[in-house]
């Protein structure tokens, strides 16, 4: 078990120039020992060159990793004591499930009395148990993911556990089942573990603290409450939710925030504000609809009203601008092509200069 | 859709008449002319006996026979013995990327690229210890090496000889299957910690399978039918030890002109390649299902 600091960047091609030659861009960034992380981003974005350069796969460019402040950036995985899965399955095909569960501590010279319990342990956990005895390369891709999980979970004494997308091949219901298995392992061995996803229910339901990560540039590090509430980066807001943060674009004068020619106001926060442009950015959970012509409200054209069960889904525009709302109640107060005023200058409101929060 | 509702046109049949011609005049129509001598004494071009399978007893009787065939197999053997893992050694230390790959994929295949005769008169050059470097150099190191005297240096240079012509075969077979393996098991076995040894034994091995059955398949087929380089190499001799099973039957029909035992004889070593290739096809259908089930079921 240990705390991991990064501070590195990687380039997969010598000599970068400029930001799109690298895959991480620097970064400086500690996971704390006994920690569940998610690092969260579309395709692409550097999660998995991060995590390969925490796991000793990779040595990055610049920079370097330690590990409870010693340097291990030269280490090989085995002298980091690192344990990963990966997001398809891999399995020793000639050798039965218990052999495959077990090859890790028989690697490092386990008494065979130990790895038996061991495996036992891990395979009843994963519900295994049965099959043990059972030749690996003849199972389902699901049962194979499993052994993989198991293998990264078997060592009791790893650095950290890393996840790279392991629940990829697996169908939901088993989904769901498995990463709640994760957590209870998480709690009941105290581990590291350090998870990557683009799956966002996933990462916020898995993870204490997520990590969002785009181009290859880590935005924002915490829990999930404060990337909901307030998003540092735009990316961040546009990410993470379903549907994502509505931004407008606008300007700050002493007066107030002006939207589509709106004054909308100053934020309740009283914080002094940047001149010039603005964006500003709020949750569709957090607009409120006000009676006609209410200073500071933004008059918008409803576009379509869309049901998803639980809430509905109203879509707007205001000067060529899309505007999604979310609607607790059922009852619709509007139909499709009316006016609606809404109010979008509240405590939940967040404002950005060049994509980054100032309010 | 079952076979009961497809409709019936037994005109199709004239559509495989073209291939039936072909290979009635590519394989049948000279095997029937073998069975044919094969079952009559041919004494002169006018002359002929029938003496039904005479030829046959009497081959399966000789002694010279016996010899030939049982020095066949051990030969077969032992060149599958020393190429394949020679070839997986060599598969294992070729580069995987770059130029250097490029470059040595070249120079290991330099050897297969030279004709069998060819092959053999290198090597009748080279083990001569008057001016080959290999015979002078064993001659220096005082073994008395001579491949036209010494049965078993005659019998060790074609089996050498042909280890140094057929290995690289093995081996680009068995470098293809290398890299047919994804990065993500060499990197789960890395952290796993297994040893160079464990990822061959483990990861490597089990994955070359299905290459290494095709390159134990084409080298057993082939080594069993070896005539060029150690005619040109050894011509049989001395003696008898470098007489391989298809240079009997050369002597037998060529050089004696004992058309009928050699016929015989012919049909039985057909027979035997066949029985081979069905013993180690089978082999090979059940190596290959097994590896589908692990990958889908």
């Amino acid at each position: 078990m240990a705390r991991i600091e990064l501070n590195l960047a990687h380039a997969y091609r010598p000599n970068p120039q400029t930001e799109v030659d690298y895959a991480l861009l620097p970064l400086k960034m500690t996971f704390e020992d006994g920690g569940a992380y998610a690092l969260l981003g579309p395709s692409g974005c550097g999660k998995t060159t991060m995590l390969n350069i925490m796991s000793g796969l990779l040595v990055p460019s610049q920079g370097s990793v330690r590990f409870d402040g010693k340097d291990v950036t030269a280490d090989t995985p085995q002298q980091r004591n690192i344990a990963q899965v990966f997001q398809f399955p891999v399995i020793y095909d000639t050798m039965t499930v218990a052999e495959n569960l077990g090859f890790p501590l028989r690697n490092r010279k386990v008494a065979p009395d130990q790895i038996k319990k061991r495996v036992g342990e891990i395979a009843e956990m994963l519900e295994m148990s049965g099959q043990l005895n059972q030749r690996a390369s003849g199972l389902s891709a699901d049962e194979k993911q499993k052994i993989s999980l198991g293998r990264g979970l078997v060592r009791p004494d790893v650095s950290a556990v890393l996840f790279d997308e392991p629940l990829t091949v697996i169908d939901p219901h088993l989904k769901w089942q498995l990463r709640r298995k994760l957590k209870q392992i998480h709690r009941e061995l105290k581990l590291t573990l350090i998870y990557v996803t683009h799956d966002q229910v996933e990462a916020l339901t898995f993870a204490q603290q997520v990590v969002v990560m785009t181009r290859g540039r880590a935005v924002q590090m915490g829990p999930a409450a404060d990337l909901f509430e307030r998003p540092s980066h735009t990316f961040v807001g546009h990410f993470i939710g379903s549907p994502g943060m509505n931004f407008l674009p606008g300007q700050v004068d002493d007066s107030g925030v002006h939207l589509c020619g709106v004054n909308v106001g100053l934020p309740i926060s009283g914080v002094p504000l940047p001149g010039g442009d603005i964006t500003l950015g709020i949750r569709p959970e957090y607009v409120q609809i006000v009676l006609p012509q209410t200073p500071g409200a933004l008059p918008m054209t409803v576009g379509q009203i869309r049901d998803v069960g639980t809430h509905l889904i109203v879509s707007a525009t205001i000067s060529g601008h899309a505007f999604k709302v979310r609607l607790q109640s059922t009852a619709v107060p509007f139909a499709v092509g009316e006016q609606v005023w809404f109010r979008v200058m509240g405590d939940k409101t967040c404002l950005y200069k060049n994509e980054e929060i100032v309010e | 859709m079952n076979a009961s509702n497809k409709p019936v046109n037994q005109k199709a049949w004239f559509l495989i008449l073209p291939v039936l011609v072909c290979v009635a005049f590519s394989a049948i129509l000279p095997l029937m002319t073998v069975v044919n001598y094969s079952v009559q004494d041919i004494i002169s071009p006018e002359r002929r006996v029938f003496v039904g399978t005479e030829w046959f007893a009497a081959i399966m009787r000789d002694e010279e026979l016996h010899a030939a065939l049982w020095r066949q197999l051990t030969f077969s053997f032992a060149v599958l013995a020393l190429e394949i893992p020679l070839g997986i050694l060599l598969a294992l230390s070729m580069p995987a990327q770059g130029w250097k790959a490029s470059a040595v994929l070249v120079i290991v295949s330099l050897s297969l690229l030279i004709p069998w005769n060819v092959v053999g008169t290198i090597w009748q050059i080279f083990g001569r210890t008057d001016i080959g470097l290999l015979g002078a150099a064993l001659q220096g190191m005082g073994v008395d090496y001579s491949y036209t005297g010494n049965a078993t240096h005659a019998w060790l240079t074609v089996l050498v000889m042909d280890v140094w012509h057929w290995t690289p075969l093995v081996g680009l077979l068995g470098y293809a299957g290398l890299r047919s393996i994804p990065d993500a098991y060499y990197q789960a076995a890395s952290i796993d910690g297994a040893s160079k040894f464990a990822v061959f034994r483990y990861v490597q091995l089990p994955k070359m399978r299905g290459v290494l059955v095709i390159a134990v398949l084409l080298r057993f087929m082939d080594s069993f039918m070896i005539y060029t380089e150690p005619f040109v190499l050894t011509g049989g001799g001395p003696g008898n030890s470098t007489t391989f099973l298809s240079q009997f039957l050369t002597q037998k029909a060529v050089g004696q002109f004992d058309l009928g035992p050699a016929a015989a004889f012919s049909l039985i070593y057909f027979l035997i390649i066949l029985l081979m290739c069905f013993i180690l096809f089978n082999w090979m259908q059940r190596v290959g299902t097994q590896a589908k089930e692990g990958d889908h079921a």
